[in-house]
Order: C-alpha cells, then sequence, then structure tokens
C-alpha cells in the first residue's frame, strides 16, 4: 500500500486545494497548502528509499491485485532502483516547482487553485507511472498524464499557449495512438502463450515472433522517442516549453519527459530484448544526431525558453544512447543522468523563469549587464548553466562521463561524435550566459531585481544537491547499479571486457616490496573483468 | 603529514565557496581568510615536501584513496591523489607563487568593490590546480583540470561589465573544451582497453598495449594539452586572456595553469615513452608555438601581450622538451619552474606598471620608468636577466638545458630552439627599453609612483627565485629527484664541450639583446604606434597573432554560425514545417469527407440511390460473368 498512498497523496491534496475558497486573499493559504502537500509526498518517498534495500535490489514495495480480469490487467506497483531514482527525482523537484510558481503571474480569469491542484495531479500520475509494473495500468496513467500537461499549458501558458498546447496534444496522441496498438498486441501475445497478462514480470521472456516482436518494440518505442524526444520527433517540444510558465516546463520536461526514456529502459530492453538489439544502430545513429543538433540548435536560439528546450533534446540524446549501447556504465549512467537532468534543467527553467517574469521578455537580446544588478540571480543562472555544459564537480559529468565511456566500449564512432556535443554545450550556455549577465546593462533591464529569499530557498536544494551529486554519486548509483544489472541481464548483454590483457597489477613494477599503502588500493585495472566478459 | 595532503585542495575550496556564500558581510576580512588558506597550503604542503624528502629514494611514490567517486559495474573511479616528487614540486610553486600573488593582490585589488569575490575565486583555483597535479586518476585530474578553466574563466572575465573581457573569458573556455574532447576521449580509450583510468593502473598495463593505442592516447592527451597550455594550434585565447587582472595573469596565465599542459605529458611519461610519433608530435608542437610565440612578443606593444607571446613561447620551450622523451622530463620541469619564478615576477612587475601608470598598457607611452619605480624596475630587471638566460640566472641553467637536449636529438631542432632564444632575448630587451629607459613618454597627468610594500615585497622575493632558482640543477638534484616520477634522464654525448656550447647560446643570446638595443635603444621611440601599412610583413603578422583568430573564423567559427542558421531554418520550416503540412493536409482531408454531411435529406437519398445502384451493377457484373 506504501506506494498507493505515496501516489494518492498529491491527488488528494489537489483535490483539498479545489475545496479552498478561490479569491485573491486566499490564495497564500493555496499554496502554503500545495507546497505543505508536496512536502509531505516528499517526506514519505524518502521513507520509502530509505527503507529500500539496496544490498537485495529488485522490485520492493510490491502491491498487485486483480483489476480487469477480462483483459489480464492488475493494478501491480513495484519500485526497482531505475524507479525509485524517478520517483525521488519527482518528489524532490516538486516542492522545488511550486515554491518557485509562488509569484507566477497567471491569466485573467484562472484560478491559482487549479494550476496548483493539475500540478500536484501530474505529481500523483508520475510517481503512479514510475511505479507501474503492469503494462496496462502504465499505459492509461501514462496517456492520463497528457491530460494535467494539456491544461497546464493550454489555460496558464504564455500568448502562444493554446497552439503549443493542441500541437503537444496531437504529437503525443499520435504516439499513444501506437503504443495502444502495441499493447493490445502485446495481449495477444500474451494471451497465445498461455493466460492473458499484462504483468511486466509475465512479459519479460515472453515467446513472439521475430516480426510480432519488432512490430510490437516499434509502437512502444514511437510513443517513447516522441516524448523523451527523440529527433527528429522533438518539434513539439521547444514550443510547448516556450509558451508554457517555467513551473510547467520542469514538470514536462524534468519529469514528464523522462517517462520516455525510462519506458525504453524498462519496456522496450526488457519485453523486447532482440527488437531493442536489432533496432539498437538506428537508435544509437537518432540519439547521436539529437545531441549535435539540439547542441547546435540551442547555439541558434533567441528565446532563453526555447534554448533550453533544445539543450534538452541534446541532453536526451545522451541518454538514449546509454541506454541503447547496452552496457552497464552507460546504462547507469544513463539512469542517473535521468535524474541529474531533471535537476539541472529545473534550476535552468526556473531561475531563467525569474529572470524573464522581471523583464517581461524572453529574449537574450532584451537582456545584458544583469549581473550588475542581480549578482546571486546571476550567481545560481551560472552554476545551473555549468551543470548543464557538465562541468566535472556538478552531478551531470558523471552521468554523461559514464553515458560516453560506456559507449566507447561499444562504438568509438558514437562516443567520439557525441563527445564534441561537450563543446557545443559550453558555446549554448556561455553564449546565453554572456549576453545576458555581461557587459553594460541594458536599456529595459534595469528593473530586473536580485531574487527574494524565497526564491532564492526555492532554488538551494537543487543547488545543493547538484553540487553534492557531482563529487558523491554513489548513493543514488548504488541505488541503480543493481536494476541496471538486472535489466541487462534479461536483455542478455553484458560490458565488453577491456581489450588490453593485463598480467601485472599496477603495484608491481614500482614498487614491488612497499606497504600496501603505496599500492593504488583499486587494483580492479585488470584480471577482475574477463570473469563476465563475453558476448 | 602525507596523510593529509588532502587538506591542500580542501582548505582553499571550503574558503573559495565560503567567502561567495557569506556574500557582502565579508567584505572587509574576505582577502585575509584567502591569503591565510592559500598560506595555509603552502606550508603543508612544505612540511609534505620535506617529509618525502625525508624517505628513501624509491619509497617517494605516496597513493592514498579517500573514497570511491565513481561505482558502476567495472567502472571504478576512486578520489584518490598521489604524492610524489613530481606533484611536490608542483605542489611548492602553485601554493608558493599563489600565496605571493594572494598578498601582492591585497595590494593590487584594494580599490576594487568586488575584492571578496577575486580573492574568492583566486582560492578555487589554487583548489583546482592542487586537485589537477596531485590526482591518481585522470579522471580527477579532469576534474582539476576544468576547475582550472572555470576559475581561468570567471578571472578572465572578472571585469565583466567589460564586453572585451566577458568575450575573452568565453573564448577561453571554448577553445579549452576542444582541447578537453582530447582529454575525455583519451579516459575513455584508457577505460576501454585497460578497465582502469588511474595513473597507476595505466601505467602497469601501457606495457602490454600495442603502440598504436599508446599513440592514440599520447596524441589525444596531445591535443589537450594543447588547449590548456595555449600551445599551437589551439593558441588563440591566450592574449585575449590578458583582460583579467594582472595578478590572474602572473598566477593562471603565466606561472600555473598554461604549465598544465607540460605536467600532463610528463606524468604520462609512459605513455609516450611508448610512443614515438606522439612524442614527435610534442616536439613539432612546441617548436612551433617557441617560435611563433617569440615572433608575437616582438611586435605588441601592449606589455601584458608580449609577455604574453613570450609566455606561449616559453612552455613551448617545455612542451618541446617533454616530448624529448627520457633525455627531456626533467629538463621540461625544470625550466616550468624557472619560468613560474621569473614570469611570474615579470606580469606583477607590470602590474606594478600599470598601478603607477593609471592602468595604461601601452608601452609606448611609458619610456624611462626606472626612475620613478625603483623597486619594480629592479626587481623586473631580474626576471629579465633569468628569461634571456644570462649566465648564472634560473634561465640560464634550465634553458640551456633543453637546448643542449634538443641539439642532442636532432640538429634543425636544436637550431629552431636557439634562434628562439635569440629572439627571446630581443623581444624582452625591446619591452625592458621601452618601458624603463629611453625617454619619458607619458602624458603629463600621468604621476608614475612606486607601488606599496604589500605589492613590491613579493616582487622581491620572486626577483631572488628568478635568481636563485638554477639551483635546482646543482648536483643534478632536479634529475635525481624525478627520477622516481619520470624515470632517469638520458645523457648523449656531445660533439663538443658543454661550456662550448654555453658559450654558443649566449653569444646568439647577446646579439638579440644587441639587435634590440640597435632599434629601441639608440633611437627615440614614436609615442604613437606606426600605422600597419607602415610595418614590415613580419610585425603586421606578429601584431595579429599571426592570423590564429582569422584561421579559427575561417575554418571553425563561421562554418559553425552558417551550419546553426540553417539548421535553426531547417527545424522550423523543414522539419516542424512538414509536420504542420502533414497536420494541415488531415485538416484538409477531413474538411473534404464533411463536404457530404451536409444534413440535406434528399443529398443523403441521391447517395443512397447512387450507392445501390453501384451495388445493383456490380451484381450483375459477377453473376453474368
Amino acid at each position: 500500500m506504501t506506494l498507493t498512498l505515496l501516489a494518492a497523496t498529491p491527488i488528494v491534496g489537489a483535490l483539498v486545494l479545489m475545496l479552498l475558497p478561490r479569491s485573491a486573499a486566499g490564495a497564500g493559504l493555496v499554496k502554503a497548502v500545495a507546497v505543505a502537500v508536496s512536502v509531505l509526498t516528499l517526506a514519505l518517498a524518502l521513507f520509502v528509499a530509505y527503507g529500500y534495500d539496496t544490498v537485495e535490489g529488485g522490485y520492493q514495495y510490491v502491491e498487485q491485485r486483480e483489476w480487469i480480469g477480462a483483459i489480464g490487467a492488475s493494478y501491480a506497483l513495484g519500485v526497482n532502483g531505475i524507479g525509485l531514482t524517478l520517483v525521488l527525482l519527482t518528489t524532490v523537484l516538486v516542492p522545488i516547482v511550486l515554491l518557485s510558481a509562488w509569484g507566477d503571474r497567471l491569466p485573467a480569469g484562472r484560478s491559482v487553485n487549479a494550476y496548483l491542484a493539475w500540478m500536484l495531479v501530474l505529481e500523483g500520475l508520475a510517481i503512479g507511472v514510475f511505479s507501474a509494473t503492469d503494462v496496462f495500468l502504465f499505459y492509461v496513467l501514462f496517456e492520463a498524464t497528457l491530460v494535467p500537461i494539456y491544461f497546464l499549458i493550454g489555460a496558464y501558458g504564455g500568448p502562444g499557449r493554446s497552439y503549443a498546447a493542441v500541437k503537444f496534444l496531437i504529437y503525443n496522441l499520435v504516439g499513444g495512438l501506437l503504443m495502444l496498438a502495441a499493447v493490445v498486441g502485446l495481449y495477444v501475445v500474451s494471451a497465445q502463450s498461455g493466460e492473458a497478462s499484462y504483468l511486466l514480470s509475465d512479459l519479460t521472456g515472453v515467446e513472439m515472433s521475430q516480426t510480432t516482436e519488432r512490430l510490437l518494440f516499434l509502437g512502444f518505442m514511437a510513443a517513447f522517442a516522441i516524448k523523451a524526444p527523440l529527433w527528429p520527433l522533438h518539434t513539439w517540444l521547444p514550443d510547448a516549453a516556450g509558451n508554457a510558465t517555467p513551473a510547467t516546463s520542469v514538470l514536462m520536461v524534468s519529469i514528464i519527459d523522462k517517462v520516455g526514456t525510462f519506458g525504453m529502459l524498462r519496456y522496450c530492453l526488457e519485453i523486447f530484448p532482440n527488437a531493442s538489439e536489432w533496432a539498437s544502430p538506428v537508435v544509437i545513429v537518432l540519439a547521436v544526431i539529437s545531441i549535435l543538433y539540439g547542441a547546435l540548435l540551442a547555439v541558434g536560439q533567441d528565446d532563453i525558453r526555447r534554448l533550453i528546450a533544445y539543450t534538452s533534446v541534446s541532453h536526451f540524446g545522451f541518454i538514449i544512447l546509454g541506454i541503447f549501447v547496452f552496457t552497464q556504465t552507460a546504462t547507469a549512467g544513463a539512469t542517473l543522468y535521468m535524474f541529474n537532468h531533471g535537476l539541472s534543467t529545473a534550476a535552468l527553467f526556473l531561475v531563467t523563469g525569474m529572470m524573464i517574469a522581471r523583464r517581461g521578455s524572453a529574449s537574450i537580446a532584451d537582456f545584458g549587464g544583469v549581473q550588475k544588478v542581480a549578482p546571486v540571480m546571476s550567481g545560481i543562472l551560472l552554476i545551473a548553466g555549468l551543470s548543464s555544459l557538465s562541468l566535472p564537480g556538478l552531478a551531470p559529468f558523471v552521468s554523461e562521463f559514464m553515458v560516453l565511456a560506456g559507449t566507447f566500449t561499444r562504438s568509438i564512432t558514437a562516443a567520439v561524435f557525441a563527445t564534441l556535443g561537450i563543446v557545443l554545450a559550453a558555446m549554448y550556455i556561455l553564449i546565453m550566459y554572456q549576453r545576458t549577465m555581461t557587459g553594460p546593462l541594458a536599456a529595459g533591464a534595469e528593473g530586473v531585481t536580485d531574487l527574494t529569499g524565497r526564491e532564492v530557498t526555492a532554488l538551494s536544494p537543487a543547488i545543493l544537491l547538484i553540487v553534492a551529486l557531482g563529487f558523491y554519486p554513489q548513493p543514488l548509483l548504488d541505488v541503480i547499479n543493481p536494476a541496471v544489472e538486472d535489466t541487462l541481464t534479461s536483455v542478455g548483454q553484458s560490458d565488453p571486457p577491456p581489450r588490453t590483457e593485463v598480467v601485472q597489477t599496477s603495484c608491481e613494477d614500482e614498487a614491488a616490496e612497499l606497504p600496501p599503502s603505496f599500492c593504488v588500493s583499486d587494483d580492479a585495472s585488470g584480471p577482475s573483468a574477463p570473469e563476465e566478459g563475453g558476448e | 603529514m602525507l596523510d593529509l595532503v588532502w587538506l591542500l585542495v580542501v582548505v582553499p575550496l571550503v574558503s573559495g565557496l565560503g567567502l561567495l556564500v557569506w556574500g557582502r558581510g565579508a567584505d572587509r576580512f574576505g582577502h585575509l581568510i584567502a591569503t591565510a588558506a592559500s598560506t595555509f597550503a603552502f606550508v603543508l604542503g612544505l612540511l609534505a615536501f620535506v617529509e618525502l624528502w625525508g624517505r628513501p629514494e624509491d619509497d617517494r611514490s605516496f597513493v592514498r584513496t579517500l573514497f570511491t567517486w565513481i561505482s558502476a559495474g567495472p567502472f571504478e573511479v576512486d578520489m584518490a591523489y598521489r604524492f610524489d616528487p613530481l606533484s611536490a614540486l608542483f605542489v611548492l610553486l602553485i601554493t608558493g607563487v599563489g600565496t605571493l600573488i594572494h598578498v601582492y593582490s591585497i595590494g593590487y585589488m584594494e580599490h576594487d568593490p568586488r575584492r571578496r569575490r577575486f580573492f574568492a575565486y583566486l582560492n578555487i583555483f589554487i583548489a583546482a590546480m592542487l586537485t589537477l597535479v596531485l590526482a591518481e586518476d585522470y579522471l580527477v585530474m579532469f576534474l582539476g583540470w576544468e576547475g582550472v578553466g572555470l576559475a581561468s574563466y570567471l578571472l578572465i572575465g572578472f571585469w565583466q561589465h567589460k564586453p572585451s573581457a566577458a568575450a575573452a573569458a568565453k573564448k577561453a573556455f571554448v577553445i579549452n573544451r576542444v582541447g578537453d574532447v582530447g582529454i575525455a576521449l583519451a579516459i575513455m580509450l584508457m577505460f576501454a582497453q585497460f578497465g582502469t583510468s588511474s595513473i597507476g593502473g595505466v601505467n602497469a598495463s601501457i606495457g602490454s598495449a600495442t603502440t598504436s593505442v599508446a599513440t592514440a592516447l599520447g596524441l589525444l592527451l596531445l591535443l589537450g594539452a594543447c588547449g590548456k597550455s595555449a600551445q599551437f594550434p589551439l593558441q588563440a585565447w591566450l592574449l585575449d586572456a590578458m583582460e583579467g587582472p594582472t595578478p590572474v595573469s602572473a598566477l593562471i596565465h603565466a606561472a600555473t595553469m598554461v604549465t598544465a599542459g607540460v605536467y600532463l605529458v610528463v606524468r604520462s611519461n609512459a605513455i609516450f615513452d611508448a610512443s614515438e610519433t606522439a612524442r614527435t608530435a610534442v616536439i613539432v608542437v612546441g617548436l612551433i608555438t617557441l617560435l611563433a610565440g617569440a615572433w608575437i612578443g616582438c611586435t605588441k606593444d601592449d606589455i601584458k601581450k608580449a609577455l604574453a607571446g613570450s609566455t606561449m613561447s616559453q612552455i613551448g620551450y617545455m612542451m618541446l622538451a617533454a616530448g624529448l622523451g627520457p633525455a627531456g622530463y626533467a629538463f621540461a620541469i625544470f625550466h616550468l619552474i624557472t619560468h613560474g619564478f621569473f614570469k611570474a615576477n615579470m606580469f606583477l612587475g607590470a602590474g606594478s606598471v600599470m598601478h603607477g601608470m593609471d592602468d595604461d598598457v601601452d608601452m609606448r607611452r611609458y619610456g624611462a620608468l626606472r626612475k620613478a619605480m625603483p623597486v619594480t624596475f629592479l626587481t623586473f630587471a631580474m626576471g629579465y636577466l633569468a628569461i634571456i638566460g644570462f649566465p648564472g640566472f634560473s634561465g640560464f641553467w634550465s634553458k640551456d638545458k633543453i637546448i643542449e637536449a634538443a641539439f642532442a636529438h636532432n640538429f634543425w631542432v636544436g637550431m629552431g630552439t636557439l634562434l628562439g632564444a635569440g629572439v627571446t632575448a630581443f623581444y624582452m630587451t625591446r619591452l625592458m627599453l621601452m618601458t624603463f629607459f629611453g625617454e619619458k613618454r607619458w602624458a603629463d597627468e600621468v604621476h608614475p609612483h612606486e607601488s606599496p610594500k604589500v605589492m613590491t615585497v613579493p616582487l622581491i622575493v620572486l626577483a631572488a627565485a628568478s635568481i636563485f632558482g638554477g639551483i635546482m640543477l646543482l648536483g643534478y638534484w632536479i634529475e635525481e629527484w624525478l627520477e622516481p616520477a619520470v624515470g632517469p634522464t638520458e645523457h648523449h654525448d656531445f660533439p663538443i664541450p658543454v661550456w662550448a656550447f654555453s658559450v654558443i647560446v649566449t653569444l646568439v643570446v647577446a646579439v638579440g639583446v644587441a639587435a634590440a638595443w640597435a632599434t629601441y635603444g639608440r633611437k627615440p621611440i614614436a609615442a604613437v604606434a606606426p600605422s600597419d601599412d607602415e610595418v614590415s610583413v613580419l610585425t603586421r603578422a606578429g601584431r595579429h597573432e599571426l592570423y590564429g583568430n582569422t584561421v579559427n573564423d575561417t575554418i571553425a567559427v563561421r562554418p559553425t554560425r552558417h551550419l546553426t542558421r540553417f539548421l535553426v531554418w531547417f527545424d522550423g520550416k523543414g522539419l516542424d514545417g512538414f509536420v504542420t503540412a502533414l497536420a494541415d493536409r488531415l485538416g484538409d482531408t477531413s474538411q473534404f469527407l464533411r463536404r457530404p454531411q451536409t444534413g440535406y435529406v434528399r443529398s443523403y437519398a441521391l447517395s443512397i440511390f447512387g450507392g445501390a445502384l453501384v451495388v445493383v451493377l456490380a451484381l450483375l457484373v459477377v453473376t453474368l460473368a
């Protein structure tokens, strides 16, 4: 029941918000309640994480009961390390988002109650999506997340919000439709092999013909690739992010888009291992294109929000690359990347959102020299930006390098092209920083005041986590590693062993008779690897 | 003490971050805290150095793992440090020169409202640079490597209200990132080949690897070294980096950070020993840069840019020495250290001059400053004598050794280094003459004055180091000291006695000095620089930094800009246009399909009739056939 409770808490909170009075005077209370609900959810999630046994691994907090017997669908929840990581991401980000959205100016006639309620509903659905272990339940929740986002963009966004919301909806519905077809197909496959079941555990390793497997894989993959978004299916994202409030953008890009990569990792790889391997060369190429294309497009943007959206296209390219090269290093890196990208992009969207709200424009050209009037804002933007360009010492570097190193063992070409992305990343972040923050104060930007105490409070958890996980990512990796190992085992993949066979350990040549403290303590350098080698 | 070496990094880091977070409340004493942190690091480094020295020679590599940084399946990276003779020397250089520059900056930045922030950045730089040289894993080294890049970015752009400073900072970071691609790929290759990126692990495994792997590793690391050390072809950022406050130029862009590339090559000596191709590439890069930098140094009127050209050139010497392999590693480091002394000395001297000249950097408006600033003049002169290689001064010993080793390697490489020595003497003499001698050329409202004690004392200390730094060669101490880290130094037989060789080098230097005196000492210098049309082709090329920026513009910046523009167009009009058009067509189709649904019973009746007719006809056709 723990996971049900966790997912239900924000949804119940949303109902409470709708019952509260909708007056300007009561807005403060509504906001406070929303933040309190999200903090309570975070506390529950931390309790779940605390109770998760990383030595044991696997799915924990499992609950399962029959739901729609006729089609074999069950209400089944449970988290493994990957799911838990994303649940944590969701619950960590929502309080930050709600606190940052405190000052959001909504279009005339819109109540803050519904605005915040939709966000809490979305949080509950996201927790459900990341904990579902039944494909049908996953599908239903996956589609359900479209509704809150549609309203969050369409009702509370900027001037182009209607177009953006419809575009978002149609793109994602098309993906969802293809997935629905595949979900139906999966029922047929499962029914043929015995009793119909949508449980992930039953579907892993289910027998199906090569063609069936590939077609069903493509159905799932299409939905996930639109969500993630993978080039060339990304064009909805810049429009959506460019017209949504910063809070909505964070929920959409940092959390809900992760359902795409999460789905690839959990559903595509585990249910369709052979088809995943069959498709991997194409997916890898598309991922590398995403990395470079997204980065180049980000360099060319004038709208700050669109710029961040394109950086995410580039970052999602790294995540998808990490998933489809099938090495433990890269897959663990990709999972960690989902978390880190969530933090880093949230910090970017939120701090630039505060900047944009003060200036009344999102165009880079309307800023300049802001550092002089808002040093704290500029400092936080710089840290968030540096994390986006994967500066070592900040969290995204660890995950990005793991993806690259894991890719390199499979495909040097892909790794080399992907690595070029780090130069473009330096360009898109530093050009934006240079144009907005440095130089003489631009005319019209005098009104950009520095961050308030509440805003700093809202952003500092994200910044602190970005720094802390840069130097000590191991707590999260400990959660992720066993789950990644399980996933790769079910796909039948393992890491290639080091290519150079090394006979001696690292100590021997320089200090044979030295005390142990003078040796390199880590002697994983050579012989330990071959035992897990092979194809 | 050796167990506490990690404090070298942590103390300045905490101090730096703390000063940033503390905010304006720490404005009054922030510089003192930062200086104390740096001094602490120096004292601790000195104690650790002494302890290391006290150990037997084969017991001077101290490796300690602090914690596991990243561990996922086969990928494991430890936060571990290696305190050995090589890193120990660097620790002393970084914290020693670093502390002097902290002290100097107290005076230099006194009137800057953001002084606390400046000192915080300096502390962060010290922490990152120490991480770089102490790291036992290449990935941890990369952490320091990009960390110093960040510090450099922040400090070049410290006066970010100036658009030129902000642009220079960004340029430095981006060009360095190009080099960093090389390092990142090298680490990935190490991981794929050896399953580890620890220095100990790579050293142990490189012997089993093929030469092509060693060559690839060497060339990739060299790419990184070129970025950080402003070597050809990634040199273009260094001269722009002079936008930063002068203490920064002295510490980061002369004495320590820019020499990190040399450190990287020497630290990776096992890799370079295994690949002749990689070593040759290092020599070529070093030789080109040493001549190019000297050329640029001859033509710049901006005192800091002239010194920056000189830095490029001197690092070229070190790089070349490192490329000579076991014959040159120790001398590369030797020259790196003496250069750290005398170049920091001269940069701080230049800062002192600017301080007295209302921040003017144009040497054409200097002249005769030796009387107005006697201490600055005398200390600068010591640096000058050291860099040109005046017999007995530190640079004489260190540069001589490199030229010697270069000749032993290849006659033409040797000639290149010899030519470089002559040109160095020329441009440095020019700089001396233009700044301190001749007629005064400054405007009447400028009142040159000597700098306060807090600035001149560090100058005096560095001047002393510039004179006596050569003492490290006494009894070949430097070679023996570094042996555990870089292996024994190879010596070659030489056709002529070493003293005769030194005489030849000194004669070439004397020619350079004489040529400069003939050009700039005997006749008055114009207070306004002759325009590009009036100077020779060589001077014009030097002034434009050998058109490095034009080349970068043509092959990288502009194509990227065009590609970006094209892709922005393609994304909007092409990809998204296609999707939108598809949606429109779908819309049209539904419009078309909607048309018959008029709601009029008569038209429905007509279509029912038409449909029935078709069915009947079809049935007829089928039965008849």
